[in-house]
């Protein structure tokens, strides 16, 4: 901070960035994160030797995984790679569809019943504080292992963030437009249709896109849990330690998210 | 007054065309009696205000920002809740209606907004089809399934504001004095029995504002119904109005015809005299 005296008289003031105060608080928190830093390496207790083998232990596995089996792609991979792709798009749509009311009940302009309110923010948290692992252990448990299972983890997990997203752009919308068919004597579900729905689409189907690209990378790896899709065929090599046909899903999995990406990007240029 | 039920009203006239009202000879007027509205407890913003509104010409309201103008007309359709007072219009008061009784009502009340409140991202032609929203259920709103004497009445009203050629575009591709054309159709789309302009003119250039007000006084004389409008140009509502109501501080300070209107007045509604010269 600069000294405040009159600029006239001054003939050398001190330029002071910091009060003493701040100073000491800065001090004070760099020794936290210090110490921080300390504390933490100590307990997660990291054992030297494991550290001092590291490149040699990657070069190993990277002689392993090189060359990757391509034949196993017809054999063990493309089917799996479908069904990601279906376990994606399915889980998409079913969280839209369980969105929507959740998004209606979330923004404030809509609903005015604290109740529903305070539902809507529950289940868009509770959605999104669980990872879609573990929402597709409690489905594999729920229906068992396979692709029904794989789908309801991803619409579950999706449903808080789209959701979210939905309910902020519907408390975006522009409210003079709504009051403007309010003031025709509207019904309050053509004022929804007529008013809102306009003023949301475009978000909406960006919303869908963004959210379908990352659930193709998320079902990827469902299946280590017995949620179907290409993460089983993972599980498996990996399992029996063909490393070949590990680097073959890994290398498809690779694929589809660059492709999913282009999609998603192109499509988006064009809609919006 | 004659009161009529909005029943015999619609039934009598289905496509609501404004002449044809006339002819079946409702009374479009607004009686306000005692009306207040306090935004927080305490603090009024409309302190008592009785005026009548009725038969046909454009009534103006002045005032400084803040004085309660728009609350006012607010109040008029229930946009704003007032507070205390009674508002009647065809035969019912507004002030107590229940939801469904103030839905019906609202049909009858259009309203033109300063920032023209159009649904931007559809098309103009579906905007001005908004104005019949009332009237139509949601569901085939949503398919876009208007009956015809609907959509012929938007062509022609869409003729009247001199946008023929506009029906397809987005309304976002439209210029305000345009935008505010289609507001004012959508408004009579409703072939309502009072129009109420909620400073119609601020968002645009002087020239485009006389044009919307010649525009909006034109087509509700030929429909025979009361205007409302807030202005906040002195001017511009001395031109148009046929009555002029001063407002200062949330009561009504001068109610007359425009040329009644003396500098002495104005003081009294502005505060200040510096402007007037």
């Amino acid at each position: 901070m600069t000294n405040a005296a009159d600029p006239v008289q001054g003939t050398h003031r001190r330029l002071q960035r910091f009060t003493p105060v701040e100073r000491f608080s800065r001090w004070l928190v760099l020794l936290l994160v210090v110490s921080a830093i300390v504390v933490s390496t100590r307990h997660v207790q990291i054992i030297p030797e494991f550290l001092y083998d590291a490149p040699e232990q990657m070069l190993d596995l990277l002689q392993r995984l090189w060359p990757p089996d391509l034949s196993y792609y017809q054999i063990g991979v493309h089917e799996a790679l479908v069904e990601t792709l279906h376990i994606a798009s399915l889980g998409t749509i079913l969280a839209l569809i369980l969105a929507l009311p959740v998004a209606l009940f979330s923004a404030r302009n809509i609903t005015s019943n604290p109740v529903l309110q305070v539902l809507a923010k529950f289940i868009l948290v509770s959605s999104r504080s669980v990872n879609s692992l573990v929402w597709a252990l409690l489905f594999v448990a729920i229906f068992g292992p396979g692709t029904l299972a794989g789908v309801l983890a991803i619409a579950f997990r999706s449903v808080g963030f789209v959701g979210k997203l939905l309910g902020e752009a519907l408390e975006e919308a522009n409210m003079g437009t709504i009051e403007a068919l309010s003031a025709t004597g509207a019904p309050r579900l053509s004022i929804l249709l007529k008013g809102y729905w306009p003023q949301v689409k475009p978000a909406l189907w960006s919303i869908a896109l963004f959210r379908w690209d990352i659930n193709v990378r998320e079902s990827a790896v469902l299946g280590l849990v017995g949620a179907g899709g290409i993460g089983v065929a993972l599980n498996n090599a990996l399992n029996t330690f063909y490393w070949d046909k590990v680097s073959t899903v890994l290398l498809s999995i690779f694929a589809v998210v660059i492709i999913a990406e282009l999609v998603v990007t192109e499509i988006r240029k064009r809609i919006i | 007054m004659s009161v009529t039920g909005n029943g015999t009203t619609s039934a009598s006239d289905p496509r609501g065309l404004g002449p044809a009202d006339a002819a079946a000879g409702v009374a479009k007027s607004m009686r306000i009696r005692g009306l207040f509205k306090e935004y927080r407890p305490g603090v009024p913003v409309l302190k008592g205000i009785d005026l009548d509104l009725e038969g046909q010409g454009v009534t103006a309201i002045i005032g400084p920002s803040g004085t309660g103008k728009s609350t006012l007309l607010r109040c008029m359709n229930r946009l704003v809740e007032p507070t205390r007072g009674e508002i009647i219009f065809e035969g019912q008061d507004i002030v107590s209606l229940n939801r469904a009784g103030l839905r019906r009502l609202r049909r009858k009340v259009g309203m033109v907004f300063q920032e023209y409140n159009l649904v931007e991202r559809l098309s103009v032609i579906e905007n001005l089809l908004c104005g019949r929203l009332g009237y139509v259920s949601p569901f085939k709103a949503w398919l876009r399934r208007f009956p015809a004497e609907d959509i012929d009445r938007a062509f022609e009203l869409l003729d009247a504001v001199g946008l023929g050629e506009f029906a397809q575009q987005r309304a976002d591709n439209l210029s305000g004095g345009q935008r505010q054309r289609v507001g004012i159709a959508r408004a009579l789309m409703q072939a309502p029995h009072i129009l109420l302009a909620d400073e119609p003119t601020s968002s645009l250039d002087p020239k485009t504002s006389v044009e919307i007000m010649e525009l909006m006084a034109k087509l509700a004389g030929e429909r025979d119904i009361p205007v409302v409008v807030n202005i906040h140009d002195v001017a511009l509502g001395r031109r148009f109005a046929q009555r002029v109501v001063g407002m200062s501080e949330g009561t009504i300070v001068y109610d007359g015809p425009p040329g009644g209107l003396t500098d002495a007045h104005l003081k009294e509604i502005y505060g200040g005299e510096d402007w007037l010269n």
